[in-house]
């Protein structure tokens, strides 16, 4: 499936990215080594998602490069960025599940849509990608009728339909309870040993990013701020990565919006009303 | 003064930038009935929500305007005792106006809004957006078959629509107020031509399901995805359709019958 023997998978070199007027992306560089769980994490708003749109090509950078598997990404054409679309797979904060479709019909979706197998045989392979993430027997189920966690998990599924040599997953963890976080986590890390892939997890869940990571990028302001294992990034001595892994509320990230002086501004506020 | 022409400016350019990408996203759709067409079980499943499921709304509301028009009809020609040409003046009305008009203006109602919150809704749960990591172009699988699906059944409910209403109009007038049957029906025989009349409005709602469709779809695929930028997409969706319809009409029957 992979077009290179290359060690690097994603390789992304002085990325500059706006929107509007805010910078994304400042020269971010980094690389997902094949076959490696490498987590991407950052506090909210720093562009992880945009990143993500960025691999697959959904967006494209104003400066830099993106090499997947060998190709720069802004550089294909459509239907170039396609077939390399179809060797990814993505897992959408929401899910993206099909609303008007069953879970079957949802795992079967890239595989009807890409291949020409009969029937037994698609049904075949859903019922092996379901299985990998427990949910054969919810198979008849609409999306509307499953909890977070399964559509995440269905979603999970339909992202592994193809055998993709790489998934992506947007903020996995959001909004999931302990048993559901649990579950997810497990199965990352297990699909990704078992199928062989290569998987890039944004979140900003540290601790259960931390346990399965085998690369940990902290992005802030568009660059990389740390990096390494989680065990390197615990024994980091910069102050920004220690409060962001730690999760301390004050720090180089100020607990206080930025602005004027709070008894500056208490006294303005008297001069104000004096001035009525 | 200055920021008038500034916000009228920049008014213009938004407008602008929706146009153009309205006729991108038209070229795209055409690029992509091919597809629909090699598989035909999507636009099957489309018909059936566009245009079965507006059919309710169409037969009730061609039945009323019929009678309506049956009843408004005779109480102004039996003035001048011509009551019997009341089924010319409810076909050619509904034929040439009303049928096309009436029907895509229930059709922007029902199925236009309808598909903007479906398209609208998929963007803003992310469907569209998976659909194109799964290398799946949203354009061809969800809007394509959705863009035929309409422009057939707009055609296909006007003429619904027509021949309703002109039963309608019989019911009235022959039923209930006594003008002679077989007048009424050798009246429309005579007076009411295949190209003239029944083709030129079935031309006009051909425009109308084009332009509906489009409308309704491009406003789902580029509302902001929430919940009230699809909220305001579906509104728009209604509005401008109906604008397009009413304004349509007056060319395109200026054109057909104005001499102009």
């Amino acid at each position: 499936m992979t077009n290179n023997t290359d060690d690097v998978l994603v390789r992304i070199r002085d990325l500059h990215f706006s929107r509007g007027d805010r910078k994304i992306f400042n020269g971010l560089n980094l690389d997902i080594r094949r076959g490696r769980v490498t987590a991407i994490m950052g506090p909210s708003g720093t562009g992880k998602t945009t990143l993500l749109g960025l691999m697959g090509g959904q967006l494209r950078p104003d400066h830099g490069s993106i090499e997947v598997d060998g190709e720069i990404v802004s550089e294909l054409n459509r239907s170039r960025l396609y077939e390399l679309r179809k060797r990814i797979g993505m897992l959408f904060q929401s899910g993206a599940l099909l609303t008007d479709i069953s879970v079957f019909d949802n795992v079967a979706f890239p595989i009807r849509e890409h291949t020409n197998l009969p029937p037994s045989m698609v049904r075949d392979m859903v019922l092996m990608k379901l299985e990998s993430v427990g949910l054969r027997n919810a198979r008849n189920l609409m999306p509307s009728e499953l909890s977070g966690g399964m559509a995440r998990r269905v979603a999970l599924a339909r992202a592994i339909a193809l055998d993709p040599m790489m998934i992506m997953y947007d903020e996995p963890f959001t909004g999931q309870d302990p048993i559901s976080m649990g579950v997810l986590v497990q199965l990352i890390r297990l699909l990704n040993d078992a199928l062989g892939l290569t998987s890039v997890v944004i979140s900003h869940d540290v601790q259960e990013t931390a346990t399965i990571a085998d690369d940990i990028y902290v992005i802030s302001e568009g660059r990389v701020v740390g990096q390494g294992t989680p065990e390197q990034l615990a024994a980091t001595d910069s102050d920004w990565v220690k409060q962001f892994m730690q999760g301390l509320p004050d720090g180089p990230v100020p607990f206080h919006f930025p602005g004027a002086g709070y008894a500056e501004d208490l006294m303005a506020g008297v001069e104000e009303q004096g001035a009525r | 003064m200055i920021d008038v022409i500034r916000q009228l400016g920049r008014w213009g350019l938004r407008v602008f930038g929706r146009l153009g990408r309205g006729h991108i996203f038209l070229m795209h759709i055409l690029a992509g009935i091919p597809s629909v067409l090699a598989r035909f079980g999507l636009l099957v499943q489309q018909m059936f929500s566009v245009g079965v499921l507006s059919l309710l709304i169409i037969v009730v509301s061609g039945l009323f305007v019929g009678m309506v028009l049956g009843l408004q009809g005779y109480n102004t020609l039996v003035d001048f005792g011509a009551e019997e040409s009341l089924g010319v003046v409810v076909a050619l009305s509904l034929v040439r106006e009303l049928g096309p008009v009436v029907a895509a203006l229930l059709f922007a109602g029902r199925a236009g809004s309808a598909l903007t919150a479906e398209i609208g809704l998929m963007k803003s749960t992310e469907q569209l957006s998976g659909m194109e990591m799964m290398a799946v172009d949203p354009v061809k699988r969800v809007i394509a078959p959705r863009f035929l699906a309409g422009f057939i059944s707009l055609p296909l409910l006007a003429t619904i629509f027509t021949a309703v209403g002109v039963m309608g109009g019989f019911f009235v007038g022959v039923g209930l107020l006594g003008v002679d049957d077989g007048a009424f029906w050798s009246q429309i025989q005579a007076k009411v031509d295949f190209y003239e009349d029944i083709m030129n409005g079935v031309i006009k709602s051909i425009v109308f399901g084009f332009v509906v469709t489009w409308i309704a779809l491009f406003e789902g695929y580029d509302a902001v995805p929430t919940s009230e930028g699809v909220s305001r997409a579906t509104t728009r969706t209604v509005v401008h359709s109906s604008l397009a319809v009413l304004g349509l009409d007056f060319v395109l029957t200026a054109l057909m019958f104005g001499n102009i």
